[in-house]
This record gives structure tokens, sequence and C-alpha cells, in this order.
């Protein structure tokens, strides 16, 4: 019945003919050194979604999302088994050119994080490093990147003028920008709006359900009224073990396994 | 202070940290005031021997009589008497520049209008009183004396400043001959008969040049004689006469009779001739150009060295080289390199640039001048690289501090987008981290610019025979010995022949190597503040 739900989603608001799966998760294993962080982890990742991710403090949430994107390689003691395939891609391949796929994996994190240049250049930072130099293309992507995150209306002024003057809220919102300006298919975030005034993170939910029309989006989230707003589907995590996977609906309201409900209902974590 | 606590309870005393504010404090303020009474006693000492002071003519009861400016009073040790020093100058007459008079001596003090102090090329000043003029060659002018004698003076200099062509000539022709010698040894060490047309041509050369340079020095001889002949007749204070020729005259002036605005002039000019002038009197008078020039191309030449060197080390160090016990022991190196006295680096220096690389190069290259060495002797270029050394691993510490301040997040963000660790490194880490970088380029800068020991050994010279950049091709030549500030402070301080006198241009020299040095941070430190309000982090 679940994936017949999926199937009719798709035919509905699809016209072009696509999978239903971006990214299929087996058998995810993650070591650091000798401590086991992630055990077994599988399920699907569908297009066009946002899938959220919900657990206790440290049952291995963030550690997930970055095997995604491969930000693990920076830490020397990691050690990954099992599959992740982003659509014909296997992302745990060694002889995978990470820079590629990070180009179709971008990824929003908890803490803002400009650069100190001005907010032209922190759009377009992404496309100088892949060689674009056209500077009609340049300032073309600056502004629908802004736009799409909200943001141009507030800065198309002063474009030039450091990222670093900008609020809290917009910096986190000049941070989407600047990862959708290489047009990814999927948006990794590390609890995007944990960091933010209650305001600023209403400007970010919105912005995620806008942005599930042209990306996937995979969001790390602590809170649970946030997860049940944004995501359209939802995965507990608990102790590196996948729980519990679903749409989100179903997850908060009929949830199959007894410590998502205790977590959802706030019993622990 | 420790123990005055006894009002209140010692609990809270203590407990509060005043006295530790107070110790904080304190320390901050020895160390200002030290740096400070360092620099005016230097600035003092230094910019007070440019004034043209007035001569006094000191009578003495027993009636004789001393010229000279007072330079200072103190008490006779042993008794309640004092005495004055007074410069007397006239070396060539008296021996001594210098005269203690005890006060209870003097009858008068007078300060007679005509007394004139002549600033000379040799034998330091000459104070006295003008006589009259000889003159072989042209005739008095009109007016008083003293005017017709100025006159005389510039008509001598300018046509001393004439003659300039022959020794313009004389260098050109001396370079010619060198190369010409350089070639001949050329073919002489390949076996080259001496019945080679190439090496007849050459000698024929050699022969031609010396034959030039004989009559351009005849004709130069001749001409300084013919100047020389114009002279005047000084007095001293008791009456003794002195020929001097006008030529020997650098500048003379009559302090008693200048206004404050003339005084101020003479100032500005002799302040204006140290900063441009070569040196005289075994650099005891006269300019610090070379020496100035010396110190601030040293200083470039070792941060064109040391600054990348250190840099791109740091870099491999903190951003591709592996945590490990290697890493680690590296570390622990440089940061005692930095300890390591520089008299060592010197040595090194000595034996492996000047002697290995130097001696090296002499031997592949130029085979035929040893063993008069070309390279493998010290130079400026293989100072600098000592330098460079002895500077690389305060860039190295520095920049890896900056390197290491930059927060995870932001090479995160740089990954996230596709970057690799290089485009993340140049685009983004290196920016960021230039003001911090900055930093360990002044420290350098500042320890390299007062290093005197290990240049003795690898360069530096008294008095250097020319600039290590001019304007004979190839324009650049490090390999040239140099002059430097720190080094004359000590040479002109301590292996003066005549050190009272010297003593002036001791407190001139160091507030100038102060000054440069001061100049120079200033500037970089200037460029670090814009790199900051450029690339500073804000509240993130």
């Amino acid at each position: 019945m679940e994936e017949s739900a999926a199937n009719n989603t798709a035919t509905v608001e699809q016209t072009l003919p696509q999978t239903d799966v971006i990214i299929s998760v087996r058998n995810l294993s993650l070591f650091y050194g000798q401590t086991q962080a992630l055990f077994e982890i599988s399920f699907d990742i569908s297009p066009k979604r946002v899938m959220g991710l919900i657990g206790p403090s440290g049952c291995g949430k963030s550690t997930f999302l970055r095997c995604l994107n491969r930000m693990n390689d920076l830490v020397d003691s990691v050690r990954v088994g099992g599959s992740i395939v982003l659509e014909d891609i296997e992302i745990n391949d060694p002889a995978l050119d990470v820079v590629e796929l990070r180009r179709k994996v971008g990824m929003v994190f908890q803490k803002s994080n400009p650069f100190p240049k001005s907010i032209a250049e922190n759009v377009v930072y992404g496309l100088r490093i892949a060689g674009v130099r056209d500077k009609a293309v340049l300032e073309e992507r600056t502004e629908t990147s802004l736009r799409r995150a909200g943001l141009w209306d507030e800065v198309k002024d002063r474009l030039s003028e450091s990222a670093l003057g900008l609020s809290g809220g917009q910096q986190q919102r000049l941070c989407i920008a600047r990862a959708i300006a290489v047009d990814p298919q999927v948006v990794l975030m590390d609890e995007p709006a944990s960091a933010l005034d209650p305001r600023s993170t209403a400007h970010i939910e919105d912005l995620i359900f806008e942005l599930r029309e042209e990306y996937t989006i995979v969001i790390v989230t602590h809170n649970m009224q946030q997860a049940s707003r944004v995501s359209d589907d939802t995965a507990f995590l608990y102790e590196g073990v996948l729980i519990e996977t679903g749409p989100t609906e179903q997850i908060f309201t009929r949830p199959r396994e007894k410590r998502t409900e205790d977590y959802i209902t706030g019993r622990f974590g | 202070m420790g123990n005055s606590s006894k009002g209140r309870s010692k609990q809270s005393f203590w407990g509060t940290g005043e006295p530790f504010v107070w110790a904080t404090a304190g320390a901050l303020s020895l160390t200002l005031l030290t740096t400070a009474v360092l620099i005016v006693v230097v600035m003092v000492n230094g910019l007070g021997v440019f004034w043209p002071s007035d001569a006094a003519l000191i009578i003495q009861n027993d009636g004789g009589r001393v010229l000279g400016e007072i330079t200072r009073e103190e008490a006779i040790p042993g008794t309640n008497e004092r005495r004055i020093q007074v410069k007397v100058a006239n070396r060539d007459l008296y021996g001594l520049d210098f005269r203690w008079i005890p006060l209870e001596d003097i009858e008068n003090i007078e300060y007679p209008e005509d007394v004139v102090v002549l600033e000379r090329q040799e034998y330091g000043n000459f104070n006295g009183f003008l006589q009259k003029l000889e003159q072989e060659n042209s005739e008095p002018g009109e007016g008083r004396l003293w005017y017709q004698f100025l006159r005389a003076w510039r008509q001598v200099k300018k046509r001393q400043r004439e003659h300039g062509v022959y020794e313009e000539r004389i260098a050109a022709l001396n370079r010619e001959a060198r190369s010409n010698e350089d070639r001949l040894l050329k073919w002489t060490h390949r076996n080259v008969p001496e019945t080679d047309r190439r090496v007849i041509s050459l000698l024929e050369r050699k022969e031609a040049l010396r034959k030039q340079f004989d009559e351009v020095s005849t004709e130069q001889a001749q001409a300084l004689r013919t100047l020389r002949e114009e002279r005047a007749v000084f007095a001293d204070a008791s009456g003794r006469t002195k020929e001097i020729p006008l030529i020997d005259i650098v500048r003379p002036l009559r302090p008693n009779a200048m206004s404050i605005p003339a005084k101020v002039g003479t100032y500005v000019a002799k302040v204006w001739e140290l900063l441009s002038d070569e040196p005289r009197e075994s650099n005891t008078e006269g300019g610090l150009f070379p020496a100035i020039f010396g110190t601030i191309l040293l200083i470039f030449t070792m941060s064109l060295f040391s600054f990348p060197l250190g840099v791109l080390a740091a870099v491999y160090l903190r951003e591709y080289a592996k945590e490990g016990p290697l890493v680690q022991l590296v570390h622990i190196a440089v940061n005692n390199l930095a300890g390591i006295p520089s008299i060592v680096y010197g040595i090194f220096g000595l034996g492996f640039f000047v002697y290995g690389v130097g001696g090296t190069i002499d031997q592949l290259f130029f085979p035929e001048r040893l063993p008069t060495p070309t390279f493998g002797t010290g130079g400026i270029f293989w100072a600098s690289l000592t330098l460079a050394l002895l500077t690389v691993p305060v860039v190295i510490v520095s920049t890896e501090e900056a390197l290491s301040a930059i927060p995870k997040s932001i090479r995160e963000g740089s990954y996230a987008l596709g970057a690799t660790r290089f485009q993340t490194l140049v685009r983004t880490i290196l920016p960021m981290a230039s003001p911090g970088i900055m930093t360990g380029l002044i420290l350098a800068m500042a320890r390299a610019a007062g290093e005197v020991a290990p240049l003795m050994i690898t360069g530096v010279v008294k008095m250097a025979p020319a600039l290590p950049i001019d304007g004979v091709f190839p324009f650049v030549h490090l390999d040239r010995k140099f002059m430097h500030l720190g080094f004359h402070i000590y040479d002109i301080g301590f292996q003066s022949p005549n050190v009272e006198a010297a003593k002036p241009m001791v407190f001139v020299t160091t507030f100038l190597l102060v000054l440069i040095v001061l100049s120079m941070s200033s500037l970089a430190i200037y460029l670090r503040g814009r790199m900051r309000r450029r690339y500073a982090m804000g509240a993130l």
C-alpha cells in the first residue's frame, strides 16, 4: 500500500518518467576506529521529496548524512561498509570522484558558514571552482539562486558587500543559495535552523517547502515539530540503527515501533 | 607589594585578584618604560648631533685660550669641583678632539661672532678664525673676507664636482680592464698559447687600457693639484695658523653668527647628507646611505626567500602531512630552530652557502679566476640566505597558527561545494590566514633587521666600494659585499680609532636602524590591517 501511494504521487506530480528512488542505501555500516556508529542501515529516498532524519543526540543522524556526500572522508579513522547508490552511481566506490559527487549532492550545515567574501562571490563559489568564467552566467546564477533562497530582495543592492555583514538567518539562506547554485540533485541539511531564532527558522522552513519542487532534500532535525512540518518522509535512527522509516504522517500518527512512539511523544531523547 | 594586606581579610584581598591586576599592569608599564627610555635616549643623543651649536671661547686664569663647543659638565671624581668638556676639534694640531677644563680655572667665556667651524674631509672639524685667502689662480673677490672666502670655496666645490668626470672615466676603464682580465684568464686557463690571435688582441687591449688609465689619472692628479692650491689660512684660539686647501672643507660655518632659521637649514642639510651620502673619516662622519641601502636590501632579499619557503613548509605541515610522531618531531625541531644562537646560523651560512655552494659555483663556472673567489666569498646574497634560514621558523610557526585558527566549518563548506583541497586552500584558507601570515613576516623582518652576528662572517664590511644595485650591467650584484647599519654601530662604536668623536654617530645610526625597522613593520602592520578588514571572520 505504501509503494502504491508513492507511485501515485510520482505519476501525479511528474510528467517526465522518473524512478521513485533516487538514493538507495543498503547495509550501510560505519566505524570510527574500533567504534561502530552505524549498523546495517537500509532504506530508499524518493526524488523531489523531503526526507527527515530524526533521533536522539549521538544516534548517527549527522554521520549518516555525511555518508551521502562522502564528507566522512575528511575524518582519518572512518571506515564505511555497505552500499549507497545515487541513481546509477555507487557513492562508496573508492574510485569515485568525490568532487563530482559533491556537485550533485550539496550540503547546508548547522552553523552558517559563509566565506569571508562578498555575497555574490559566496553564491558563485561552487561555479567558479567548477571552472565557470562567463560573467553573464555567473550573474544570472547569482540572481536565480538568491531568488530561490528568498534572499534576493534583501541583498540585491549590496551583492559586493561582505557576506559576514548579514544576519544569522540571512547567512543561512545565503548558504542554501550557495548550495543550490551548482544545481545539485540532492541537498543535505544538517539541522539548518537549530542556531536561528523562530522567525528565521520559519523562513528556512518555508524555503525547504519550496525547494522540494526542484531538489531532493535530506534534512536532519532535532525538532519534532519541524520534522512533522517540513518532511514528507521520516526515518528514525536510534543508537546507529534505523528503527523505522515511512511517510511522515504515518510515523507521527501510527508508528509501528514502540521506541519511535516513545521518542516522538517525548518520553526519551 | 606582597604582605601589605593586613587591613583587609586575607581571603578577600587575594580572592578579588586585585594584586594580580596590579602585577600585570606593573609588568606592562615596566616594559613600556624601558622601551621608551631606550628610544628617548637614542633620540635625544642622536637628533642633537647635527645641530650647529655655538662655539665658546674659553679664557683661562693663566691666559690660555680654548675654542670649542661645550659638550657636557660634570663633577671631577673625588672632589667637589666641577669641570666642562670642550670639543676643541683641530685633531691635526692637538691630537685630541676633546679637552676637560676645571670650572675653577676659567676666567671668562665668550662667544665671538667670527668663530669659524669647518667640517673637513679629513681630521674632523677645525675651530678657529679666518685670517686670509691664498689664491694663486683667481682674483680675490669684493667684500668682507668671510664672503670672499665663501665665494672662493663655492667656486672650488663647483670645479671639484666637474672633476667627477675623471672618476667616472676611471671607473669605466677599471670595469673594462676587469672584464678584459677575466677573459684573458679564461684563455690562459684553457691553455690557449700566448701567440693565439684572441690572446694577442686581449693583451693589446690591456696595454691600451693601462695607457688610457695612466693618462686619465695624471690628468686628474693635475686638476686636483691646481685645485689644492686654493687655500685659506686659519688661526686657532691661541694664534697658531693652519693653511687649509679649500677643497678639503666640506662645510664652513660661523655658528655664533647664525640665526635660528640658518641653523635649521644647516641641520636639514646635514640630515640629508646623512641619508644620501657616503661615509668619510673611517665612517665616523659623512653619510650612511650605503649602510641604509644595504640594510633594506638585505631585509628585502631575506623576505623573498624566507617568506615563500616558510609559508609553503607550514602549509604542508598543517594541511597535507598526516599527524604522527614524525610530524610531531618536525614541530619540535621547527620550534627549537628559532632558539639557535644566530652566530651558529652565521657559521653555517659561511660553511654551507659561502664555501660550499659559492665555492662549488666558482669551481664549476669560474675556475680560471681561482684562487680569487667570485661567489665563494661573503656577499649580500649569502647573508640574505643565512638570515632567511634564521627567520624561516618564525614564519612557519605563525603561518601554522594562522592556518589552524580557521574554523573547520569553512573548510567543510568549501569541500561540500565540490572544491578540492588545493582550491579550498588557495581560494579560502590562505586569504583568511593572510593576516596571521603577515604577522609572521613582520616578526621575521624585525628579527632579521636586528641581527649582526651572522652577517659579520657572511659578507658585511666596514666600507663597501660599490652598492649591490647600480647602473652597471646586470644592475643587481648580489654577490657584492655590503654595509649594514647594525654592523656600522658596532664598527664605529667599538672599532673606531676615535671613539669619543664617533659616539654621536653611534646614536644616529642606532636611531636610523630603529626607524627603518619601525617603518617596515608599520607598513606590514598597515597591510595586515587591510587584509584583516577584508578577510576577517565576522560574528559566526
